[in-house]
């Protein structure tokens, strides 16, 4: 009993002291650094609507920014408009404009360094060089922000949502435009990222590198000047993402450069100039995807090993698999494809007859890319005919040897 | 002029050759369809009929009614008629029976059941320029070979040429002179042959992401553009027309 009472006791010390200060233009109150000034660790400072042109916002104690209809924090294109450093900081329902542009050094709209168990929500950037910078933080969630930049050059652009040497944060819900890169990782391990929609950025939707043990799901990556890219990393899962309209020469769905032990199921690829392509790649599962309209539903070079792509619907596209060698590591089994001409006797729903899914024209066009040109002509068709009776210059082991006849409900 | 081209569509109508052409093409068109489970893969083997069958029925069929009216065409030219319009309304002729057994046969059961209109629209488009311009050079042999033997064989050879040889020795280019830019080439070397004009058209369409890569976005820029369709569609009018200016120019002056 004296024990409750003890607890009831420091409990309402805490709420006595957890205090709220409201800043505004006809309130006590007038900037949002004084506002930061008076409040102690737990406090919480409520801003309301009104456009705030204070420099750059320092905030280093443990307290909640809440902004009442999107007040404004304008960085007059001199400053970073927020820095976030130290622990159990919450920031949310703020615009931020004009932040500070360099072609040097990463200015950010809302930089958070060397922190831990920081909240930055349903927040609107426009037009900053870094939207949001996140660099030495563990624990952050990043979350229904909305951001949009006018980057027309990589050079001067900053990406997104650009988070380096982190840990298990949650990048949830936001939308990115406009930027460099959508969402950029280096050094970040143990992450969520869902939800996401990444469209119109100038080079990649998502860009990672050296980031282990990350998990992607739900996520929407449209329209970029490069679609995906994804190098040096190891266990990354990527599900029921959608990848699309990436269109270009060197623009991939996703590019995967030496990737290991990952995963990436149930996600679409639609109307890509290349699906996937899979450079020195190792023990990835890419299962129970879609590729629909793409120009190129895979192209998997020759030093990719023991990867397994199966239960997949191969439908519409120009070439289903291409490759740039003769040796072939991985497994092809089980996939539907549109273009198998086989049939199924006794009626089990896997085709009789093995699948060669590289036609002799990918490889041609490999070589030798103007060729593109006679595609679909009589000729063509004839070379490839002949070529699926008697392979010569396709791989011969790229085979699937138990095609379905169905394409799998996914 | 069209009392006569409507004498030429009873002579073909009659021959029944063209109402059954028109019945192959559209239970083929109905058959591809309706077996495909999805619509894209149908347009593709449609495309590969039009882009052989069109040309080679087109041809056939011109030459050998050309050298079976032959009788016919001498008796109009014993009337006060000119050379010019019995030739021209012996062309309108066919080539409105033509253009009609390719619209009801391939164009009903595309508009029907294609999911992509345009795609389907473009389609139709190229194949009633093909059937054009395959029955003008069709004129334009027959014209000038007075041997029924020689004129078949020489659109047979045509249709050869523009289906198969021209493209084998572009591919024999592209590769020998793979270290040059060879990508203004392989466009000027499109326009050279109605069919891969054609083809070309449609595949912008069918195969537009694979067309944004490499070779591609030159070809979707340049042919996709409206300044492009305009280029094509020219290269086709002048197909079409060439052929037939020469053959009227030849048969003004023919002895018969």
């Amino acid at each position: 009993m004296r024990f409750l009472i003890l607890v009831i006791f420091v409990f309402m010390q805490l709420h006595a002291f957890s205090t709220t200060i409201i800043v505004g233009q006809q309130k006590a109150v007038k900037s949002i650094k004084k506002g930061i000034e008076l409040a102690k660790d737990g406090d919480t400072v409520k801003v309301m609507p009104g456009v705030y042109k204070e420099g750059s916002i320092i905030v280093k104690k443990s307290i909640t920014l809440i902004g009442i209809h999107f007040p404004v924090i304008d960085g007059e294109s001199k400053v970073e408009n927020m820095l976030i450093s130290g622990r159990q900081i919450s920031i949310s329902g703020f615009h931020f404009i004009n932040s500070k542009h360099s072609s040097y050094i990463d200015y950010s709209a809302i930089n958070i360094i060397d922190a831990t168990k920081i909240n930055i929500s349903n927040n609107k950037i426009t037009d900053a060089h870094f939207a949001i910078h996140v660099s030495n933080s563990t624990h952050c969630t990043i979350d229904r922000n909305s951001i949009t930049g006018h980057a027309t050059i990589t050079q001067s652009a900053g990406n997104g949502i650009h988070i380096w040497k982190s840990a298990n944060i949650l990048v949830t819900n936001n939308s990115i435009t406009g930027h460099r890169d959508g969402i950029y990782f280096e050094f970040v391990t143990h992450s969520d990222i869902r939800n996401n929609k990444s469209i119109n950025n100038i080079r990649y939707g998502l860009h990672f590198m050296f980031s282990h043990y990350n998990h992607y799901a739900y996520n929407l990556f449209k329209n970029n000047g490069a679609g995906v890219a994804v190098m040096y990393t190891h266990h990354v899962s990527m599900e029921n993402n959608i990848f699309t309209q990436n269109w270009g020469a060197s623009s991939y769905g996703i590019l995967l450069k030496d990737i290991t032990d990952s995963k990436i199921i149930n996600n679409q690829f639609l109307s890509n100039t290349t699906g996937i392509l899979m450079e020195g790649c190792n023990r990835i599962d890419v299962k129970r995807n879609s590729f629909n309209h793409n120009g190129w539903a895979m192209k998997v070079q020759a030093n990719c090993e023991n990867n397994v792509i199966s239960t997949n619907n191969f439908k519409n596209n120009t070439f289903d698999i291409a490759t740039n060698g003769t040796s072939v590591m991985s497994s092809f089994d089980h996939n539907y494809w549109d273009k198998y001409e086989g049939y199924d006797l006794n009626k089990d729903g896997i085709g009789d007859v093995a699948y060669h899914p590289v036609s002799l024209y990918s490889m041609v066009i490999e070589k030798n890319p103007s060729a593109l040109f006679l595609l679909r002509s009589f000729l063509v068709t004839l070379l490839d005919k002949v070529e699926k009776t008697m392979p010569a210059i396709t791989p011969v082991e790229l085979v699937d040897k138990k095609p379905t006849m169905k394409p799998f409900q996914l | 002029m069209i009392k006569l081209s409507k004498y030429v569509l009873y002579n073909i109508l009659k021959s029944k050759i063209i109402i059954a052409y028109t019945l192959f093409l559209f239970i083929v068109a109905t058959g591809l369809f309706q077996m495909e489970a999805n619509s894209s893969k149908a347009i593709l083997s449609l495309l590969n009929i039009i882009l052989i069958v069109l040309p080679l029925v087109s041809l056939i069929f011109t030459t050998i009614h050309y050298y079976n009216s032959y009788e016919f065409i001498e008796l109009m030219l014993s009337q006060p008629l000119s050379r010019k319009r019995v030739l021209l309304s012996e062309f309108s002729g066919v080539c409105f029976s033509l253009v009609m057994a390719f619209c009801i046969g391939v164009g009903i059961p595309v508009l029907l059941f294609a999911t992509d209109v345009s795609i389907g629209i473009s389609l139709i488009l190229i194949g009633i320029f093909l059937s054009i311009i395959f029955t003008s050079f069709a004129f334009y042999t027959s014209v000038n070979a007075r041997d029924k033997a020689r004129g078949i064989g020489t659109a047979l050879l045509l249709w050869f040429y523009f289906t198969l040889i021209y493209d084998g020795i572009i591919l024999l280019i592209l590769f020998t002179f793979s270290d040059y830019p060879l990508e203004n080439f392989t466009l000027v070397m499109a326009a050279l042959n109605p069919i891969d004009l054609g083809r070309i058209f449609i595949m912008l369409k069918m195969d537009s992401s694979a067309m944004m890569g490499y070779t591609g976005a030159l070809f979707k820029d340049f042919f996709g553009s409206s300044s492009g369709m305009a280029f094509t569609f020219g290269c086709m009018i002048l197909w079409a027309a060439v052929p037939l200016l020469l053959a009227l120019r030849k048969f003004r002056k023919k002895d018969l």
